[in-house]
């Protein structure tokens, strides 16, 4: 349900939250195949260890697509201009990604009034996994 | 190091269909379960010619063409020391099951940082649809660990 009136939005407003189920290997071989993502770091643990890592981790496409339903759960997706990440650090089996988001400003661009919203994903230990910021217009 | 000559390279042109399968599959993949990504009647009935696509499944077109292993071939790089930096996406128009779309990837920067450890490999894509409309842009940054 996206919130009832998008041109009331105000700078300050958050988005509803979304706590999601602790990953586990299914969820990434799930997202290999859908996204097409066939790094093995997130499939194939002798790979990930020959790598140095101790095991597979998530694909950052995989929050960042989480982190856009979040948007898209409060605005509709057509009022959606841009999206965009930084990958803070690495998302590790059994994180419970919580999904949160906060209207930062509200301003005036291409003759339509646009919302700030400043996301993130944290894990259930509060580190910060991904950084972004979504541009919504308030039409 | 990656040779810097590189910047300004343009890819061949990945053309990629839309399809419905693919989209319940990715829908299903990130827990999305709303009726316009992967209900087409429902998707119609809420005024879209078919099914939506989520935000950042643009991501996917270039993956299908093993745009990966291209650019760490093109580059040099060794795939155990990717990691994935930045992504970004401009929207312009929707993209629906049914589309069929074209992305126009150039190299425009590469960075080394912490001498030379960290190498950072910016990517600009252009994604325009059979109509030849610009649907969106894409940026991406992939960061290099040289250990």
């Amino acid at each position: 349900m996206t919130v009832a009136d998008i041109s009331a939005v105000q700078s300050g407003d958050p988005l509803p939250e979304l706590r999601l189920p602790p990953i586990d290997r299914t969820v990434l071989a799930l997202f290999a195949g859908a996204s097409g993502d066939h790094v093995p770091l997130h499939i194939d643990i002798d790979f990930a260890r020959r790598a140095g890592m101790p095991d597979v981790f998530a694909h950052g496409m995989l929050g960042m697509a989480w982190i856009a339903r979040l948007i898209t759960q409060w605005a509709p997706q057509s009022a959606l201009r841009s999206y965009s990440v930084r990958f803070r650090a690495i998302t590790h089996l059994g994180n419970e990604p919580h999904l949160s988001g906060k209207v930062v400003e509200i301003f005036v661009q291409d003759g339509e009034r646009r919302a700030r919203v400043a996301v993130q994903m944290a894990n259930q230990y509060g580190e910060i996994k991904i950084l972004g910021e979504a541009i919504v217009a308030l039409v | 190091m990656i040779d810097t000559k590189w910047i300004g390279h343009r890819f061949p042109v990945v053309r990629w269909e839309v399809e419905k399968g693919r989209l319940r599959f990715f829908a299903k993949a990130i827990g999305e379960t709303r009726a316009e990504y992967i209900d087409e009647e429902a998707a119609k009935a809420a005024g879209h010619p078919s099914l939506l696509m989520p935000p950042t499944m643009l991501f996917s077109g270039p993956l299908d063409h093993d745009d990966v292993q291209r650019l760490l071939r093109t580059l040099d790089i060794d795939m155990k020391n990717i990691l994935h930096g930045e992504q970004g996406f401009t929207y312009h128009r929707p993209v629906y099951a049914g589309d069929v779309l074209n992305f126009d990837i150039q190299i425009t920067d590469i960075t080394a940082k912490k001498g030379g450890a960290l190498e950072l490999v910016t990517r600009v894509t252009r994604i325009t649809n059979q109509r030849g409309e610009l649907v969106a842009e894409a940026r991406n940054v992939m960061a290099v660990v040289n250990r």
